[in-house]
């Protein structure tokens, strides 16, 4: 498998909505380069004939009935909020426009 | 006078029963062995103190009442970070959930509560339960009772030290790759990794999802086996909890301790002990296996040839599940929330200046791996394969139990290293899971049973792994470890673990009174 560069990792780091500072970039590329390296191996044994699993046992189609029951208190919920005001949370701006 | 805090919640429990002791004793008593140790072992995040004393007196005057009580009901037990409790701080492990007090409780939380045990704490672990040492805890190391510079294993370290330490009689852990069976084995104590779904996972802050078992980390066999009865069975909130209940744990462990294994069919799985293993690990696991055939058994060698691509399986999809389930630090809703030092002010860039303050290296290591296995143009080389690695497994598996009851290898393939040994070298650390990750790949059961003490003095563990829903066979046969070892021993091996305080240290130590923060 391809290397992992510091351009790599900064383009992933952004996706995955996380500020690194430079020194983390760097290292991070080194330590995720001997990871991937390593893990690349499970290729060799996932031939195309082989199904894929998602879940240790297999169940589907879940149901239960479906009966009311009450939400955590609002007041509960917002203790813990960074921010909030009037039964709500209050978030910085979303759009990065002016 | 009998030392509450040395008895196996069993026997608490029918001290309890028979009126010989009460709740607020022993409950008293393992908060000042706590306020006597734990500055040293570290075991606990937070002490709920007087909440823990106010069940006790509940549970004793309702049985003075002569209502009738949950069998466990009055034996103080401590929890993981990682399971939110409601009114109680919960971190797992983490600065981005520092101060945060969970508005509920996990449904195994529910279910303590309701049997009335008294909840001691909150035990510390690795961030997000991410690593084998505890190490990448934001709030500190947890030490292994057995020798304070090495590590107590993780992630789970708090609860199967704090256990061990005599902290407390009972643990809940929760295991992805082995956090549960891996501090164990180090520590000198029991844990179970249910069956996938045996125990709801509403209410642990996930890691992967697929993976993820909340289960019991005890000092005896049989504890374990009240405990997972306790917590475990469907739950409408889990959709991956197994609708039917499993076979009688608790009646297993106690068949188990007979001694007496006629008929079982144990089978040794040669890809799991030889290179990489401890010499000492090895004999311990030899020896146990030796027991284990006087006791009727018949032992087998069978092989699982594609075990020793579950590892590598593991660091492809558990990163590429919590990367997802860690989404939801964004700084919006709960937890820290930083904001960029210059530049607009916008939810994504807040997102990112959270999440780049508030996890650690190792959660940032993981969400990165993972992030990108699952981007565009490797999501089908790296997940799509490791998910068909996870079939192969599973056949392993399904093949090896057509021809016995049980595998068995060794829990870790080290005992305990030193602090700080392994926290530069990522692959070495987790190497510690290679025996026990296969089990959370298929969804199977495990127990890790503390075997004996390698060549340098400190615990080996012994694992057992028995078919997805047969839970009871872990505990039949674990009892019969423990009971033939034990018999051999004279005691059980916690009994030669150094002593923490100096004998005749005062008893009741100041700061048991009022809740306290470690």
């Amino acid at each position: 498998m391809s290397t992992i560069s510091r351009d790599e990792v900064a383009r992933v780091a952004a996706l995955a909505r996380i500020d690194l500072r430079p020194e983390e970039v760097d290292r991070l590329a080194g330590e995720l380069d001997v990871i991937v390296e390593s893990i690349a191996k499970v290729n060799t044994v996932a031939t195309p004939d082989v199904p894929a699993t998602s879940h240790p046992l297999p169940m589907t189609n879940v149901f239960r009935e479906d009966v009311p029951e009450p939400a955590l208190p609002v007041e509960d919920v917002l203790a813990g909020a960074p921010d909030s005001e009037d039964g709500k949370f209050v978030v910085p701006q979303i759009l990065g426009e002016e | 006078m009998t030392d509450l805090t040395r008895l196996s919640a069993a026997d608490l429990a029918d001290r309890l029963t028979r009126r010989e002791s009460t709740s607020v004793e022993a409950t008293q008593a393992h908060l000042d062995r706590i306020a006597a140790v734990d500055d040293k072992v570290k075991a606990f995040l937070h002490v709920s103190s007087e909440a823990a004393l106010a069940t006790a007196r509940e549970i004793d005057a309702r049985r003075a009442a002569g209502e009738e009580l949950h069998p466990l009901a009055g034996v103080p037990i401590a929890v993981k970070d990682v399971v939110v409790t409601k009114g109680m701080p919960t971190t797992a492990g983490s600065k981005i959930l520092e101060g945060w007090v969970p508005p509920y409780d996990a449904t195994l939380v529910e279910r303590i509560k309701a049997a009335g045990l008294p909840i001691l704490g909150k035990t510390n672990m690795d961030e997000f339960a991410m690593g084998s040492s505890t190490e990448h805890s934001a709030y500190g190391n947890t030490h292994n009772p057995w020798d304070l510079d090495r590590i107590p294993g993780g992630s789970g370290g708090g609860s199967a030290a704090a256990v061990a330490a005599f902290e407390a009689p009972l643990a809940i852990g929760t295991d992805t790759g082995g956090s549960i069976r891996q501090p164990g084995a180090v520590t000198g104590t029991v844990g179970v990794k249910p069956t996938y779904g045996s125990v709801s996972r509403y209410g642990l802050i996930a890691m992967a999802s697929s993976l993820d078992q909340a289960g019991p980390v005890t000092r005896t066999v049989l504890d374990s086996a009240l405990l997972h009865e306790l917590i475990g069975g469907p739950d409408h909130r889990d959709s991956t909890s197994i609708p039917k209940a499993l076979p009688s744990l608790v009646a297993a462990a106690r068949q188990g301790a007979t001694g007496n294994l006629e008929g079982l069919r144990v089978g040794v799985v040669t890809e799991l002990h030889g290179e990489g293993y401890q010499a000492g690990v090895i004999a311990r696991f030899e020896e146990s296996l030796a027991l284990l055939e006087k006791a009727g058994a018949e032992i087998v060698e069978v092989s699982c040839p594609h075990f020793p691509y579950a590892l590598d399986a593991y660091y492809l999809i558990m990163p590429a599940e919590a990367s997802s389930n860690l989404a939801k630090f964004d700084g919006m809703r709960f937890g820290l929330r930083v904001e960029p030092e210059d530049g607009p002010v916008t939810a994504e860039r807040v997102m990112a200046a959270t999440r780049g303050q508030g996890f650690g290296d190792e959660v940032k290591r993981r969400i990165i791996l993972g992030t990108y296995a699952l981007s565009a143009g490797y999501y089908d080389a790296y997940y799509g394969s490791a998910q068909k690695v996870r079939t192969l497994i599973q056949r392993d598996f399904a093949a090896a139990f057509t021809e016995t009851d049980v595998l068995v290898s060794p829990t870790a393939p080290t005992t305990a290293f030193k602090l700080g040994e392994k926290l530069d070298d990522p692959l070495a650390m987790y190497l510690n899971d290679v025996a026990t990750i296969p089990a959370n790949l298929a969804g199977v059961p495990g127990i890790s049973v503390p075997n004996g003490l390698s060549d340098d003095g400190l615990p080996t563990g012994f694992q057992i792994l028995a078919p997805a829903r047969a839970d009871d066979r872990l505990y039949r046969v674990g009892a019969a470890l423990e009971h033939l070892l034990e018999a051999q021993w004279g005691a059980p091996l916690l009994a030669s673990a150094p002593e923490l305080s100096p004998p005749g240290s005062p008893r009741s130590a100041a700061g048991t009174s009022g809740d306290t923060e470690a």
